[in-house]
């Protein structure tokens, strides 16, 4: 075991971690944040994804025990209290949410886009969410949501 | 303790040479699958992610890339190599290429991984360093089968090195999407105008990267009649020429991703599509 310190979500956290635990078992068990899936456990469907020192990572790749005073954010950062993120709201009236199990790690990857290029073209959010994989709405609400996202947040 | 975070590379040398079990952390883009899934439990992994020396970029004639430099850094900087920058653009996803280091691919020595075919074209060598000192070794000697190397276990791979060869160069890469792919068969293709050199490796074709030697002799005589310094694009059947070239030099199997046939196929249009491509760039 390892006593694992981090910074999640702005506020400081601490647990003892097993030495093969995964940071998305670790937020998920110990630190009370279900909001990160947990579905291929290889990086493949980004169900998982956070911010790790601001980088986008799929979290069942960190191991906990080797992430010491790593600074995450989880989807559960994004709204305030009852208030959804412009993206959270997107989703809702695209219509991009089906079973909903894909949607965090998306609103995640989407959120590190938008922070990097806030008016992404079709294709830029393509490459951006290659690594999130859905296997019930079809991709095209998706996009439109991300999109719609863009022009909230970013009107000119 | 089991896990520890090396605060620099001495420390993760010493903690090599007191044990040549430890494993080496770096993106976890294997290692944490392995763990994941029980594959592998090691006893002692001392992660090397925050080990500054493995994170620079050096140019000065001759490139030297960490080997904890992440593909995402390979798009975003110059490294003098669009084929690393086009192998980086297909490895994974965005999550992926954050965490998933070119020293991974290196240590990993997976026929798969996208880097490895560039840098056998570039004609790289890897850089290893232990207490005992470090060496370098030209890509072509470092694997030696599958996910096999000739790292010693008390060796850590700190670079890769190569000298710039020019714009002329390109990586291609075939699997069954764009993103999140393990390739079926890649190449990569250096034309070095200025030295007038010629090299293709293969990927995912054989149990080690291949280097297509006929290809590459047949390919200098194109470019031998044509001349070196100008873009002209050979005839088409040169370039058929050239694929059937490449293809020979595969050793491939069948297995989930695709088969031997198929593999072979991809090759030569593969191969013909690079030449076409490479021979009009400066």
């Amino acid at each position: 075991m390892t006593e694992l310190r981090l910074r999640v979500n702005g506020v400081e956290r601490q647990t003892a971690v097993p030495d093969h635990e995964s940071l998305l078992t670790t937020l998920r068990e110990r630190l009370g944040l279900p909001g990160s899936k947990n579905a291929c456990e290889q990086g493949e469907c980004g169900s998982c994804s956070v911010l790790m020192d601001g980088e986008l990572v799929c979290s069942c790749l960190v191991l906990s025990a080797a992430a010491q005073d790593r600074e995450i954010v989880t989807v559960e950062a994004l709204s305030s209290g009852d208030a959804l993120h412009p993206l959270q709201q997107a989703f809702v009236d695209a219509g991009a949410v089906q079973c909903g199990f894909c949607t965090p790690g998306l609103i995640v990857s989407a959120y590190a886009l938008l922070r990097a290029n806030p008016e992404p073209s079709e294709l830029e959010v393509r490459e951006a969410l290659a690594g999130n994989i859905c296997r019930c709405t079809g991709y095209g609400k998706i996009l439109e949501a991300v999109q719609r996202a863009s022009r909230e947040m970013y009107r000119r | 303790m089991a896990v520890r975070v090396a605060r620099d590379l001495d420390d993760a040398m010493h903690a090599l040479a007191a044990d040549p079990a430890v494993v080496l952390l770096a993106g976890g883009t294997d290692l944490m699958v392995d763990i994941n899934f029980g594959r592998r439990r090691p006893e002692s992994i001392v992660a090397i992610d925050q080990v500054d020396e493995l994170r620079a970029i050096h140019q000065d004639g001759r490139v030297r890339v960490g080997a904890g430099v992440t593909y995402t850094r390979l798009l975003a900087e110059d490294v003098a190599s669009r084929a690393l920058r086009e192998a980086s653009r297909t490895v994974g996803s965005p999550q992926i290429r954050n965490a998933g280091t070119i020293g991974g691919n290196i240590a990993t020595s997976s026929p798969a991984g996208d880097a490895l075919p560039v840098l056998a074209a570039l004609d790289a060598r890897i850089v290893v360093r232990s207490l005992r000192g470090e060496r370098s070794v030209p890509f072509a000697y470092w694997m030696t089968g599958p996910k096999r190397n000739i790292r010693a276990p008390d060796e850590i791979v700190v670079a890769a090195e190569w000298e710039p060869a020019g714009g002329a160069q390109t990586f291609m890469k075939v699997g069954t999407r764009n993103a999140m792919v393990i390739a079926v068969a890649s190449l990569a293709l250096v034309v070095d105008r200025a030295n007038a050199t010629v090299r293709v490796a293969l990927g995912s074709c054989g149990p080690t990267i291949m280097r297509a030697y006929e290809a590459e002799a047949f390919a200098r005589g194109i470019f031998e009649e044509l001349g070196w310094d100008r873009p002209t694009r050979p005839s088409e059947s040169a370039c058929a020429a050239f694929g059937t070239h490449v293809a020979a030099a595969a050793r491939p199997i069948d297995d989930v991703r695709g088969t031997k046939a198929y593999r072979r196929h991809v090759l030569a249009v593969m191969g013909a599509r690079a030449l076409s491509r490479v021979s009009v760039l400066e």
